[in-house]
């Protein structure tokens, strides 16, 4: 059995699922049922100064796809629209109860230092384990210069970073807005503030869809529509990447980095992880389905990992990183050809209308008696994927690996008019 | 046999016969169409399309429901198929688009339910007051169309369409042919085939001319001199007969004319024996056997002469009848009837195997108040004997455009060759349609010409 367990910049949870700062973390009520499902920890809903927000209706709008729901969500909610001093006890209590959890708080007040001095005792108090910076919000609490506005611009993560690190002896967690030009720039500023860890992706600047009815951006609240923050499954391609270029910069080398956006299940979880995330934060995937999710990305994971021979996280967490490297040095005499197995095939044609359209007409159809007979041009094939990425069965077409003959780059490669010369 | 002869009407209460007679299979919500229509694949060169005799774009419809495009869903199947709501209640779909879906191959049976989501789009047509086609200008051209189930009501609509001015003639006082007279109550319920018929006329230029019969009030000599062109889509009118002395006796009665006088009626006052003998395994044997049950009948055997495997009937089809309540028996051939003052009281079956043949030494009795033949429809040529119109094999000669040996003279659907579905004969009428329509622009040209 695999060992889960988890320390993260120091803070410890029986395994590394911890629901992130969001509306499933806001009450006790639902912290506790977390807790009681199995989650390892809590991001606790951002606190604020009193008073506190007030929050809209609705609050959300989704994203389907072909029958799925909710393959995208996306928010207008604020921070917690709780008095602090409720958030507050109540964490406590929690904390108390459940000692060998993860209980950490987000936090987000404005860009004054006193303000952060004034907050973090009353936190610290609690017994939290360690604080995240929610400097990722990119809807209503930027237009008021916090959340995204103050994680856009680099000198302030670093200096309210500082501030933090400066009054108290919690672990501060960075949590980045993914709505930037180059993840790196605000990733270095919190290193260089002393963050202990950072926490990526936040919402995704988004509008998800437009009511047509309406004439207005969903969800609509009195005939408008705001801009939310994008998240769910369809995100983790963007949170993959850009956790994958903090874990493998050198400035950024070693700091522990909990990975969200989009993980829906072990899977997710164990990708996260080799892309150089030591814990992971969820949110959708329990908004979608309840918190009893979490078993099978515990079990899950534990039976992927006992499968390949690791035994704890460590040895899973940042595993693809050397291996995510930039366009230049991937080998370019390497080559794949796809392959169909006839035995498998259905004949829906649908390998054949993708290459023949929007690819390399290299999948030849016949109409056979029984059914449509799909074969590929091996000479014409270039290797792309799409025919197996858009073929309804499960392992019928897979891209063949060809010998490959040595290694050739684009930087030494002859049809490179800037290529290096021996 | 000492049993009293038991015919009567109204054996069930009406409350039961309605819901016996209700929509069979109901159509789909609009949660179970979406789920559905996600399911399709979309495939390209779809093998569904290649199995639907009026090859209806299913990929495209079904992709238009899932997108929520009603509209374009059921024009999609209306420009193929202008009865494509009667087909998706009647046709055989296992046997035919269903049969071809690529999910079968990925699990048998499990085929999207091509038939039920044509059915939602045709259905989602049937409930707005806008027809989805436009009549063209009209040409002044008549065409005349003999029979007005579903070959000539496909081609009347597509004649009009085209701007002709068409006249259907049929014998009966409503048109829809089979569709109203000659398929299971269930099946198309709620009095859909009349509902489709005046959708199919909304577009305007087709008349209806009711008790018309071909050969008797009405002839091909006669409509060649009125019209530009006559569509003949005549059907099979005739019945075969088991070939007894004494066929004739009360309780005995051809199969199809029971259907039609169930669906002519009210059904309380429909006829059926308490203990009712089919003999066929087509639809019509299946369609009889079905209904009689419903309408009360107390013991329902379907004896067909040869296995299952043999039956006209789909596996589907004969299913339905095993679950309604039917005893199917193969392998029996009719031997003769037992009358009691000229009613049936039973009915003698010979045993047979695919080896050996029937034994009459080797046989079984049926007790029967009623007895409904099903052993099969056959084309009568009489009503255009004299019209020298070449008929082989016992249906009407028709090239690839259903042109007929008779210049002018097109037919199609069940009275020529080809399979007996309602979809085929929906393919043969607009396919002749469009021959006809070729033929008369045509010639209006060359008089252009000429007048010019």
């Amino acid at each position: 059995m695999a060992d889960l367990r988890t320390v993260f910049a120091g803070i410890k949870s029986p395994n590394p699922f911890w629901l992130a700062s969001a509306p499933p973390t806001d009450k006790e009520y639902n912290v506790r049922r977390a807790f009681q499902a199995g989650w390892g920890g809590v991001v606790w809903k951002t606190l604020g100064e009193d008073p506190p927000v007030v929050n809209l209706s609705s609050r959300y709008g989704a994203l389907g796809f072909e029958g799925r729901r909710l393959i995208g969500l996306n928010n207008i909610e604020l921070i917690s629209d709780r008095p602090l001093a409720t958030n507050i006890a109540e964490i406590k209590r929690v904390k108390r109860e459940f000692p060998d959890r993860a209980v950490i708080v987000s936090l987000m007040v404005p860009c004054e230092e006193d303000k952060w001095k004034a907050i973090l005792p009353i936190v610290e108090e609690t017994g939290a384990d360690g604080i995240e910076l929610n400097f990722g919000c990119p809807h209503g609490m930027s237009e008021r210069n916090m959340g995204a506005a103050v994680g856009q611009v680099p000198e302030y993560v670093e200096m309210v970073t500082r501030w933090c690190k400066q009054n108290t002896r919690m672990p501060v967690i960075v949590k980045l807005t993914p709505n930037v030009t180059n993840i790196l720039m605000p990733a270095r500023a919190a290193r260089a503030g002393g963050a202990d860890a950072v926490s990526l992706i936040n919402t995704i600047q988004s509008v998800i869809g437009v009511d047509l009815d309406a004439m207005a951006p969903m969800p609509v609240v009195g005939g408008k529509g705001t801009h939310g923050g994008y998240c769910g499954p369809a995100v983790k391609p963007i949170a993959l990447r850009m956790i994958g270029e903090i874990a493998r910069d050198p400035t950024m080398a070693g700091i522990p980095i909990s990975g969200i956006g989009g993980i829906s299940n072990w899977r997710d979880s164990a990708e996260f992880l080799a892309m150089g995330a030591g814990s992971l934060q969820v949110c959708t995937a329990a908004m979608h389905y309840g918190f009893r999710i979490v078993e099978d990305m515990i079990d899950g994971l534990s039976n992927w990992m006992d499968g390949k021979g690791y035994e704890r996280l460590d040895d899973v967490t940042g595993r693809a990183v050397s291996q995510f490297v930039p366009w230049n040095q991937l080998n370019m005499k390497f080559r794949t050809i796809a392959d169909i197995d006839q035995d498998a095939c259905v004949g829906c044609g649908l390998c054949h209308i993708a290459c023949e359209d929007t690819s390399h007409q290299a999948i030849s159809k016949r109409n056979g008696p029984d059914r449509r007979h799909y074969e590929v041009i091996e000479d014409e094939c270039v290797g792309c994927n799409l025919c197996a990425h858009v073929c309804p069965v499960d392992d019928c077409i897979t891209m063949v690996p060809q010998p490959v003959d040595g290694e050739l780059t684009w930087p030494e490669h002859p049809s490179n008019p800037h290529r290096i010369t021996a | 046999m000492g049993t009293r002869f038991d015919i009567a009407c109204g054996r069930l209460p009406e409350a039961v016969l309605d819901l016996n007679f209700a929509d069979a299979h109901p159509g789909l919500s609009n949660e179970q169409a979406a789920l559905e229509a996600d399911r399709c694949f979309y495939c390209y060169d779809a093998p569904c399309v290649e199995a639907c005799p009026t090859d209806i774009d299913i990929p495209r419809f079904i992709k238009a429901i899932a997108s929520d495009n009603l509209a374009g869903a059921s024009k999609t199947i209306l420009q193929s198929n202008i009865l494509g709501g009667s087909c998706a209640r009647v046709c055989p779909t296992e046997i035919l688009c269903e049969q071809k879906c690529v999910h079968t191959a990925i699990e048998a049976n499990h085929a999207v339910r091509i038939g039920a989501l044509q059915r939602f789009a045709t259905d989602w047509q049937m409930n707005q007051t806008t027809h989805p086609f436009q009549r063209a200008q009209s040409t002044g051209r008549r065409v005349a169309i003999v029979g007005a189930g579903p070959a000539g009501l496909a081609c009347a609509h597509r004649l009009a369409m085209h701007g002709h001015d068409v006249t259907i003639f049929d014998r009966h006082e409503a048109p829809g042919g089979l569709n109203q007279y000659g398929v299971a109550a269930y099946k198309l319920a709620d009095n859909f085939a009349q509902k489709e018929i005046d959708f199919l006329m909304s577009i305007g230029g087709i008349q209806f001319q009711g008790g018309a019969v071909l050969g008797q009030t009405i002839t091909l000599a006669d409509l060649r001199q009125s019209y530009h062109a006559v569509f003949l889509g005549i059907g099979l009118s005739g019945v075969r007969a088991l070939g007894f002395e004494n066929e004739g006796v009360e309780g005995v009665l051809d199969a199809v004319a029971f259907i039609e006088a169930l669906r002519s009626s009210t059904l309380s006052e429909v006829p059926v024996g308490r203990r009712v003998v089919v003999i066929g395994g087509g639809n019509t044997a299946v369609d009889a056997a079905v209904q009689a049950k419903r309408l009360g009948a107390e013991e329902i055997t379907l004896v067909y002469r040869r296995g299952p495997e043999h039956m006209s009937a789909t596996s589907v089809e004969r299913e339905w009848a095993q679950t309604n309540g039917v005893t199917v028996r193969f392998w029996a051939s009719p031997h003769h009837l037992l009358t009691d003052q000229d009613a049936v009281q039973g009915i003698c079956f010979s045993r047979g195997t695919p080896e050996g043949g029937y034994d009459p030494q080797d046989s079984f009795t049926l007790e029967a108040d009623m007895v409904l033949k099903a052993i099969g429809q056959v084309f009568v040529p009489d009503p255009i004997q004299k019209d020298q119109i070449l008929v082989e094999n016992g249906r009407i000669v028709v090239d690839a455009h259903g042109r007929t040996s008779m210049p002018g003279v097109y037919a199609g659907g069940d009275c020529t060759a080809g399979e007996d579905l309602t979809v085929a004969a929906v393919r043969d009428g607009r396919d002749a349609a469009e021959a006809i329509h070729a033929e008369l622009m045509a010639s209006s040209v060359e008089k252009d010409a000429n007048n010019g």
